[in-house]
């Protein structure tokens, strides 16, 4: 235990945790948005757009989030030298936010397309015999129910992403799990409880979100 | 369901108390015969095999590079022959775990002797002193040394030799990206999207020594730091006075010229005089 709290002083655990945290608001709120739009597309009555959105599921569903962010990285930085900020810290910390918004938006979609599932036809029959065409009916009556529905799987996915911030390690962002590489590297007599300090920040953000998950998904449920 | 979640409670914790376990309270190893000097029926090397010209390995091919020289010189003067060396990969983040749990009996990983890990292993040797230095592209007149970096941008390896060292201490300016390897921080230098990457003198003239990227790169030749190379052998091993032993005579013979200049050839790398004839370079006491 010499040397653990002294750890603290020394490097800036709580910053690092920092940019986790960050980095799931912003890809979450990045892939909420994609994930909504890319739902639309596929309940759309429009065969092209089905087609698109299917694709876009199917590729990037099935591509480790590790390539996504190392090819962001690697090739559309290295190679095409792709820049969004002249900062370093920034421009990166872009990448991974997109790198991780265009991964997790196939897994929103999914999640707000299985909702769309509990709503019933007639509500949709009921939405077009007043008038509605696809995207108001969409907006006002189908997507408003099927969010309530998606709850736990949305909240699924969130916790995921949340996890999965520690990808953005491979793009040069100074996030907790990179930190916890360094200190390992400087304190390897630390090993064990550098590991656990770290796991156990990530039980603290994530459990509460769990929590809250089905909490909410109880209060929003729509009673049928 | 309560029922479930209280036994995946308990499964999980009692999950985290095998972890705990298995580390640091198990030390001590070699205490069988295996590790006693020579003549054994094998002897197992941690190296890396991601470090061009200091230890590579491709596939199940021989292992490359002056790590893995050393390695088999030692191994040789300890009564192995080269054919009964087992080469296991041991990445910077799992040696002391290596050693403790018995997976190898000495460790030449381009292995910093540090305090911190002599907490948890010995060390013999070194039978290297490097240090910090830059790789730069071939023709670059700007950058002499750390404190010439404002303004360029820097590539070096999460989590290991500190390019946020060259930040606080050297040049306020300078943009730090870290990546996974040294090999993607190399792309990055040839095209142009970093201006240095740092580590070690002699795994970057290592870089730089193979051939995809022959002539295109440099060393700088201004180290900063001093990292001396030891043998990482198990708390207590009786191995570490023949190991001295051995790379004294390396020394001596000429052996270890020879092994530095295949592993560093055509990148007019030159280890450092004065740390590799200094006090850096000298042995490791074997009586702690």
């Amino acid at each position: 235990m010499n040397g653990f709290f002294e750890l603290f002083a020394e490097y800036d655990v709580l910053g690092a945790f920092w940019m986790n945290i960050k980095l799931t608001a912003l890809a979450a709120i990045g892939s909420f948005i994609l994930g909504t739009i890319l739902a639309l597309f596929r309940i759309s009555p429009v065969t092209s757009f089905r087609t698109i959105g299917t694709a876009y599921i199917n590729i990037v569903r099935n591509t480790p989030l590790t390539i996504i962010m190392v090819l962001g990285v690697l090739a559309v930085w290295g190679q095409l030298k792709v820049e969004f900020f002249g900062d370093f810290d920034l421009n990166f910390f872009a990448y991974a936010v997109i790198a991780l918004s265009l991964y997790h938006a196939s897994f929103v979609c999914e999640a707000i397309r299985s909702g769309v599932n509990t709503v019933p036809l007639g509500q949709v029959e009921a939405a077009r015999a007043i008038g509605l065409t696809f995207l108001p009916a969409a907006r006002i009556v189908v997507l408003p129910q099927a969010l309530r529905g998606a709850i736990t799987p949305l909240g699924n996915t969130l916790i995921a992403l949340t996890k999965n911030t520690t990808v953005a390690a491979a793009a040069s962002v100074a996030e907790a799990s990179g930190l916890m590489s360094t200190m390992i590297e400087f304190n390897p007599d630390l090993m064990i409880y550098i590991f656990l300090t770290i796991a156990i920040g990530f039980c603290i953000l994530v459990i509460p979100m769990g929590i809250v998950t089905t909490w909410l998904s109880d209060k929003l449920a729509v009673a049928r | 369901m309560r029922k479930k979640l209280v036994s995946a409670a308990a499964l999980a914790a009692s999950a985290v108390l095998v972890m705990t376990a298995c580390s640091p309270s198990q030390s001590g190893g070699g205490e069988g015969g295996e590790s006693d000097a020579g003549g054994g029926d094998s002897v197992r090397i941690g190296i890396k095999y991601d470090q061009p010209g200091l230890g590579f390995r491709e596939g199940d091919g021989d292992p490359t590079g002056f790590d893995v020289e050393v390695a088999k010189y030692v191994a040789g003067e300890l009564g192995y022959t080269d054919d009964q060396i087992e080469w296991v990969q041991t990445p910077s983040a799992n040696r002391e775990n290596a050693l403790e749990g018995g997976e190898v009996d000495m460790i030449l990983a381009s292995y910093s002797i540090t305090p911190e890990r002599d907490e948890r292993v010995d060390f013999a040797g070194p039978y290297f002193v490097a240090g910090q230095d830059l790789l730069v592209r071939a023709g670059e007149t700007d950058i002499t040394g750390p404190e010439t970096l404002d303004g360029k941008n820097l590539c070096s390896v999460t989590g290991s030799t500190s390019a946020q060292a060259i930040k606080d201490d050297y040049s306020e300016g300078v943009e730090l990206v870290e990546q996974g390897g040294y090999a993607e921080c190399v792309t990055y230098l040839e095209s142009g999207q970093v201006d240095a990457v740092t580590t070690d003198d002699i795994i970057l003239a290592g870089l730089a020594a193979t051939p995809e990227n022959s002539e295109k790169f440099e060393v700088v030749g201004n180290p900063f730091t001093v990292e001396r190379y030891g043998v990482g052998i198990p708390t207590g091993s009786d191995m570490c006075e023949p190991i001295n032993e051995a790379i004294t005579k390396m020394k001596d013979e000429g052996a270890w010229q020879e092994a530095l200049d295949t592993a560093t050839e055509g990148t007019g790398y030159i280890p450092d005089e004065e740390l590799n004839n200094g006090p850096e370079a000298e042995l490791e006491s074997c009586d702690d």
